[in-house]
């Protein structure tokens, strides 16, 4: 039976076992929006912005380990969407784009609705192709996915004119596999590297475990946690890493960089043995390259070797798919014998005494902190929690122990104001069953309210928890630090009423203005199973995130909640430890 | 420090946007960067001569890698190996200059392959620093136009890039 280009392109997403397709229509893609609506093993759903699409996607993909589907059309379509890619990339999130591009022989013209699809996301994905020959169709979406999700995952951005989707051809069936000899993302780590890695371990006196995105993305959250028990050492999870092991345990220090824990940063400086687990060194997390970690020997442990001694030179680099890597590293090291770190601890147990995250509330203002740890308290920790980007972000990332992995959703590459929401509803269409909430504040959430529309439509139940400071509290923040108060560009006079917006979109909305009034608000909110809740909250708008490195500093020099000085590195003699 | 890589890719239209998109895209240098197609019509073979220290070059041959059409990189100047580079320059010599060009031709064993009435067109081929002192060497008052090709190389022996 003959079939046209477009009919092909959806059967293929079919036997990829794709649930949803997140998209918008336009000229280009009518012919595939007709297959789609065709049949009834994908849902399409209808966004309000291609970014918005994008996003989600992205959402379900953290959520749910398998790939997101986007469908967008030529010019703006694909433009539009480039923000939610370039976000996607950034933190290797699994992706499949599906661009219409205008007819083969327009392309070059400067037809209408044309952007060069490939060569704009060029630098923000994984890879990209654009269709030539209706024949190329199934085999294109095959090597999309495989490249999408294996490796280091990431977005690839799948280009097709729409003549090709008009043609017809009788198709081959859905090849199974793919082979391409200039793709080979599997990787064992070497035996060698192995038993030089367990050997420094099992010298090292001041050791602490870094781990980052790599654990949740690489689904390596049991071989971690066996990891860190078994040797008894610190950890530190990056802002990418959270959940992956439990926020709660004791060995956990919680998160590092620029607004991490007094002890985890401290113990970044003081350590001797350094073990990176899927996490890249970015700068957030090294400040001052020069001054980071300055005793410690490096083990790098990541799936891309462009990671390894990319920023900081790795002692012993290994390159390999984190799970795989730990679980043989796990074998070697069981019934070995390790350094007493006893001395070690204690000095860290010090450090924690400086209790880095208590902050001080005051009568009449609602704290942030103690929103993030009602809602913790409310949800029982088992939540899957998004956030958009700025202050609140990161009071999420510090008050909400997250102890499991792909429950906290955020955009840490990229930093997209904007991602919260539809991430939200990605979520939550790829985890039904589970509570969604949405930390946001007033400036993030307008950049993507239009999806509120979507989620009406899509029944996707998302609590979104708006920390309304009033301000773009993270750009206040450094400009009551670095600009001498000067808050230029960051106070937005005019604010909607979230209230009424939520209402006008067919959802519920909560105005919190006390204290009092939070617990039972949220309470009220995820009691709604069925409805998508707008709690507003009106927190104190003056407000700063602590510890903070400030950019280019060193781990060891942290400003902390309630006092005016800088902490520099305090007195101990590490050598001593 | 100057390296020279040699890339084989797959022969797709876009590979070399990729490959000169990531220099630019991560502030790596290229000082020249020459393509052909290989004795495999489906491969294609570039040559990108860089400079940095090694955990840069570190970087480009890594970051290469990473590029899903690459199939193979190599960096020759860590190896034995052959490297050559082409040049055609046109020169419009007076009455007086033509005799101290057919010297030159003879001292850097090149060749004069078109003559029109007022121009000699010569080709010469090398290392780079060849190339460069012969054109240090003719009066560049006379030079018209000149066209390189970049360093293009190969390692030497048993060795190949695919082996
Ligand atoms: C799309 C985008 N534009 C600009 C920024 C820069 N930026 C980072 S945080 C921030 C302020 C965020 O304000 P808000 O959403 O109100 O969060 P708050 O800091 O108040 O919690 C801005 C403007 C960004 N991250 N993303
Ligand atoms: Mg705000």
């Amino acid at each position: 039976m003959k079939l046209n280009g477009a009919q092909i392109l959806i059967n293929s997403l079919q036997s990829e076992g794709v649930e949803y397709i997140f998209g918008f229509p336009g000229g280009a893609v009518l012919h595939i929006c007709d297959a789609l609506e065709a049949q009834n093993d994908i849902t399409n759903v209808l966004v309000r912005h291609e970014q918005g699409a994008a996003h989600a996607a992205d959402g379900y993909a953290r959520a749910s380990g398998k790939p997101g589907v986007v469908l967008v059309t030529s010019g703006p379509g694909i433009t539009n969407a480039v923000t939610g890619i370039a976000t996607a990339h950034m933190d290797s999130i699994p992706m499949v784009v599906i661009s219409g591009q205008v007819p083969s022989p327009l392309i070059g013209m400067d037809a209408f609705q044309e952007v060069d699809a490939t060569g704009i996301t060029r630098s923000c994905v994984k890879h990209n192709f654009l269709v030539r020959d209706i024949n190329e169709i199934a085999n294109t979406v095959k090597k999309a996915f495989h490249i999408a999700t294996t490796g280091r995952p990431g977005p690839v951005v799948v280009d097709i004119p729409k003549d090709k989707t008009i043609e017809q051809i009788t198709p081959k069936s859905y090849p199974e596999e793919v082979e391409m000899r200039s793709y080979k993302p599997t990787v064992k780590a070497s035996n060698r590297q192995i038993k030089k890695t367990a050997e420094l371990i099992l010298n090292s006196k001041r050791p602490i475990i870094y781990s980052g995105g790599g654990c949740v993305i690489g689904n390596a959250s049991n071989e971690l946690r066996e990891f860190t028990r078994m040797t008894g050492f610190p950890i530190t999870q990056t802002l990418m890493g959270l959940g992956a092991y439990p926020g709660n345990d004791e060995l956990s220090l919680g998160m590092l960089g620029m607004h991490g824990t007094y002890e985890s940063n401290m113990a970044m400086y003081g350590a001797d043995c350094v073990i990176a687990i899927g996490a890249r060194f970015d700068d957030r997390i090294t400040g001052s390259l020069d001054k980071f970690c300055p005793n410690a020997k490096f083990i790098h442990v990541d799936i891309d070797p462009s990671q390894i001694s990319k920023n900081v030179v790795a002692d012993i680099p290994i390159v390999g798919q984190v799970n795989q890597v730990l679980e043989v590293l796990n074998k070697e090291l069981k019934d070995k014998k390790f350094q007493d770190i006893s001395k070690w601890w204690s000095q860290i147990n010090k450090w924690r005494e400086m209790d880095s995250l208590a902050y001080k509330k005051k009568p009449g203002v609602i704290k942030p902190q103690t929103v993030i740890e009602t809602l913790y308290e409310v949800t029982k920790g088992k939540a899957i929690v998004t956030s958009d980007v700025g202050q609140h972000q990161m009071w999420a990332a510090q008050y909400y122990m997250f102890d499991e992995p792909r429950r906290w959703i955020n955009s840490g590459g990229l930093g997209t104001m904007g991602f919260g929401l539809p991430a939200a509803m990605g979520a939550k269409l790829a985890m039904p069953g589970k509570d969604v909430a949405c930390i946001t504040s007033e400036g993030s959430i307008q950049m993507m309210t239009q999806e509120l529309s979507t989620m009406l439509q899509y029944s996707t139940p998302v609590k979104i928890i708006n920390l309304n400071n009033g301000y773009l509290g993270m750009v206040r923040q450094w400009q009551e630090f670095f600009y001498e108060n000067r808050y230029a560009m960051s106070y937005m006079d005019a604010l909607p009423d979230f209230i009424k917006l939520a209402e006008s979109y067919g959802h519920m909305g909560i105005l919190v203005e006390k204290e009092a009034d939070l617990k039972p608000a949220m309470l009220e909110a995820f009691k709604q199973k069925e409805r998508t809740v707008f709690v507003d909250i009106k927190t104190d708008p003056t407000e700063n995130v602590f510890p903070m490195i400030p950019a280019g500093g060193a781990h060891c020099d942290m400003l902390l909640a309630g006092r005016d000085e800088m902490v520099s590195k305090d007195e101990t003699d590490l050598n001593a430890v | 420090m100057r390296h020279i890589i040699s890339v084989l890719l797959e022969n797709e239209t876009g590979a070399l946007s990729r490959v000169s998109g990531l220099f630019s895209q991560r502030g790596f240098n290229i000082e020249s960067l020459t393509v052909a197609e290989t004795s495999d019509s489906s491969l294609s073979r570039m040559t990108i001569f860089s400079t940095g220290n090694d955990r840069v070059i570190e970087q480009i041959v890594k970051q290469l890698n990473k590029l899903i059409e690459v199939v193979k990189v190599s960096d020759l100047t860590s190896q034995d190996h052959v490297e050559r580079e082409l040049m055609l320059v046109k020169v419009c010599p007076t009455n007086k200059d033509e005799l101290e060009i057919k010297q030159l031709v003879d001292i850097f064993s090149c060749k004069i392959v078109d003559v029109t009435e007022k121009t000699y067109t010569i080709e010469i081929s090398g290392k780079t620093k060849k190339i460069n002192a012969f054109l240090n060497a003719l009066n560049s008052a006379i030079i018209m136009e000149v066209s390189r090709t970049g360093v293009t190389g190969i390692s030497r022996g048993k060795k190949a890039i695919l082996k």
